[in-house]
């Protein structure tokens, strides 16, 4: 796509931008769409109908809410610190928005094809991390420091299992570019990462998807913002559109968590039947689909689970995930070199 | 859990760097430690199940004390109680004490009276009374229930109960025309006769519901994460209990059999037969959250049990026979304490002779289980008052009255 695009315009600085915008056309129609599915969902789940006066079923709900967001007065606390105050919601969402940069929507779009695609996922899905410490401080309340502080241990804590995880699939398919991880699961379905070497990488994918609901603060690990203990977290202090670009980057960092999972694991951009419906428009479709299954387990988790308790999440991640991920990788690892 | 507190110098390093005098705080009986905090979860913390508001001492997640506030939604019953122009007129007063179980404070206060009246109220009025004020206690244990799985942070088994709880209110509201807050228990009757279709209704009820306390079990109960949260969480010791005169689930779930139903009958309770579940302990250790919480959903199936027994037996008659034209009791004193959902409630009456009462007196269940509150959270986590609280099961129209 970018070297069409460089063909077609003859100027650097206007593809990149385009390239760059690519991934924002996905973002907010998917977050508008994602937060009335979750209403939606939580509702048949729960025996009631949820959102349904605005358009069809509700479909328009988020837009409203949105007009409301926007319409509301913007109110920082007279204790807070100001600027931090307004910077942390753009740098949550600017380090939510930057791991797009390597997600392969399709054979023919990347955003930057870097051949340490998979590093650069890892290390950028940390800078969330700063701007939700900067929200919690800057709100000078309590309840939004505890959440602050219980987020980034967590999110630090768990990004190991997550690149222990991802290790594994990078020992057997030897390169940290995503878009080659897609071409090395061509073929039928059991071509995908997640029927290989069984049982090895389906135990990755579990302990990559288990971590990664920790990562985006998902039930049962949404210990920073549990809002029966601790209020609202971190964006206990936030309204207007700053509370909604905080779960606009909630949502972004959701598909881009189960974006990875798609490429590591279940093929990426490969149709399910070999050449059958493939191709790059085929391509992006796969790659949403197999996406939003994705966030449908995850709604649906949250929808049914309790949540953990600090400790326990712990516990959880440094006691169970991590010893796993590393008998993975020994298992992953013992298996290529008997093949060998 | 046992804490230790690394001992730095008494009083906020800011203080004590600025050379003034630490603050004491009240209630804690000393001045904070350095690496100690002082939060307020309340009166408007979504957990606090009501008006509640608690000041929490903590160092990093752990609780090292809990100083209750109450009061927030005080508003005098008692000495509205003394200004009623007659006895009748308190009866909807009395509704507002546990706003989620008012059958059964209306059944306790009109108890109180018509002893004080020495009168006797027809064998159909015993009988409802006994079947509304066991659907009241269905109706608060799922709420209590569902609001504990909502502190717990499971959203759904919330508005399961709810739903079953729609099924209880629809026949109450078929009976008597309102849903939280009855007036239906006058002293001597009942407002309203049931409808001709009652028992089959509450047969239907019956019925439906003994499969849905499985499906409850199945989400919520048995739930890994859930046990993970609750047991060995919040351990209420049965002498503990006891000596904070805990009642109700709060003592039961500590293994201490005693249910005014069978301790002490009142109205017709000793005809029917049911158990009295206790906490043993199954996940954790006797007298966790778990055990208290899981006493009320085996409570909700010996109720069903009761309600059945009581709609085979229920007899005609009018139900209004006996009310007294004039309520005037005699000068003298009675207290009258029955089996709430949450516990021992007691109506302590004093009658100087007019038609109204000279002094009410309440003994709230959910006080006095608030009372044991700090003494449990004590070296925990600020996650597990949450839990507490809520395995605590307070109302706070009652405590606060």
């Amino acid at each position: 796509m970018k070297d069409f695009l460089l063909n077609l315009l003859q100027n650097e600085i206007l593809v990149y931008s385009m390239m760059a915008i690519v991934p924002l056309v996905w973002v907010i129609p998917f977050a508008l769409f994602a937060v009335w599915w979750e209403r939606k969902i939580s509702a048949h789940m729960q025996d009631r109908l949820g959102p349904m006066r605005t358009g069809w079923h509700g479909a328009t709900q988020t837009i409203a809410d949105i007009l409301k967001l926007i319409m509301k007065e913007d109110i920082i606390p007279a204790a807070a610190d100001s600027k931090l105050f307004k910077l942390a919601p753009y740098v949550v969402f600017g380090g939510a928005y930057a791991a797009y940069a390597v997600v392969p929507f399709s054979a023919a779009y990347v955003g930057s094809e870097i051949n340490v695609g998979l590093f650069y996922f890892i290390s950028i899905s940390s800078v969330v991390v700063v701007g939700l410490l900067m929200a919690g401080w800057a709100s000078n309340n309590k309840w939004s420091l505890y959440g602050a502080l219980r987020s980034a241990a967590q999110i630090v804590s768990y990004e190991i299992p997550v690149a222990l995880a991802i290790l594994a699939v990078v020992m057997v398919v030897g390169t940290f570019d995503l878009q080659g991880i897609n071409q090395a699961q061509s073929g039928m379905f059991w071509h995908w990462f997640v029927f290989q070497k069984f049982p090895f990488l389906f135990f990755a994918l579990i302990i990559y998807f288990t971590a990664s609901l920790a990562e985006v603060n998902r039930t049962p690990f949404d210990i920073p913002e549990a809002e029966s203990e601790l209020v609202g977290g971190y964006h206990t202090e936030y309204g207007g559109m700053r509370f909604a670009l905080l779960f606009l980057s909630e949502y972004s960092n959701m598909f881009a968590v189960s974006a990875i999972a798609t490429t590591l694991f279940l093929g990426g951009w490969n149709s399910p039947f070999g050449n059958f419906l493939s191709g790059p428009w085929w391509g992006v479709f796969w790659f949403l689909s197999k996406g939003m299954a994705f966030i449908f387990v995850q709604m649906w988790l949250r929808w049914t689970l309790p949540r953990l308790r600090v400790d326990q999440l712990m516990y959880v991640g440094w006691k169970v995930l991590i010893p796993f991920s590393f008998v993975l990788i020994l298992g992953v690892g013992v298996w290529m070199l008997a093949v060998q | 859990m046992d804490v230790t507190v690394a001992v730095h110098k008494e009083g906020l390093l800011a203080d004590v760097d600025a050379g003034r005098k630490p603050v004491t705080i009240p209630g804690l009986g000393r001045a904070l430690r350095a690496e100690e905090m002082v939060i307020n979860m309340g009166p408007q913390h979504p957990s606090t199940h009501g008006v509640l508001r608690l000041e929490l001492i903590v160092d990093g997640e752990i609780v090292v004390d809990v100083i209750p506030h109450i009061g927030y939604l005080h508003r005098c019953f008692e000495k509205h109680c003394e200004h009623m122009s007659n006895y009748q007129q308190v009866v909807p007063y009395v509704d507002r004490l546990d706003y989620v179980a008012a059958m059964s404070n209306e059944f306790g206060y009109a108890i109180a009276v018509e002893k004080l009246l020495k009168i006797q109220v027809p064998e159909r009025v015993e009988h409802i009374r006994v079947i509304m004020a066991e659907f009241s206690r269905i109706v608060s244990h799922l709420i209590a229930i569902g609001t504990y799985g909502l502190d717990m942070g499971a959203f759904t088994p919330f508005l399961y109960c709810m739903r079953d709880r729609e099924h209880i209110l629809d026949i109450i509201e078929e009976t008597c025309g309102a849903r939280l807050l009855y007036n239906y228990m006058w002293v001597g009757g009942l407002s309203h006769d049931v409808k001709p279709n009652f028992q089959e209704k509450t047969r239907a009820f019956c019925k439906y519901f003994r499969p849905k306390i499985a499906e409850l079990n199945e989400l919520l109960s048995y739930n890994k994460i859930f046990i993970e949260r609750t047991a060995g969480v919040g351990i209420l010791p049965p002498e503990v209990a006891i000596n904070y005169g805990a009642s109700g689930p709060v003592l039961r779930g500590s293994g201490v059999k005693w249910d005014l139903r069978k301790n002490d009958p009142y109205s017709i309770y000793n005809r029917f037969a049911f158990e009295i579940p206790v906490g043993k302990g199954i996940k954790g250790e006797v007298g966790d959250c778990w055990d208290r919480y899981m006493v009320r959903v085996h409570e909700m199936e010996q109720s069903v049990n009761i309600i059945e027994q009581a709609v085979e037996q229920l007899p005609a008659g009018d139900v209004q026979s006996a009310i007294p034209k004039r309520i005037r009791p005699e000068a003298g004193e009675v207290y009258v304490r029955t089996e709430t959902p949450k516990g021992e409630l007691g109506f302590y009456v004093v009658s100087d002779g007019t038609q109204s009462p000279y002094r009410v007196k309440v003994r709230p269940p959910c006080f006095v289980n608030l009372s044991a509150v700090p003494a449990i959270c004590r070296g925990s986590m600020i996650a597990d008052v949450v839990a507490i609280l809520g395995s605590i099961d307070i109302v706070l129209g009652e405590i606060d009255r």
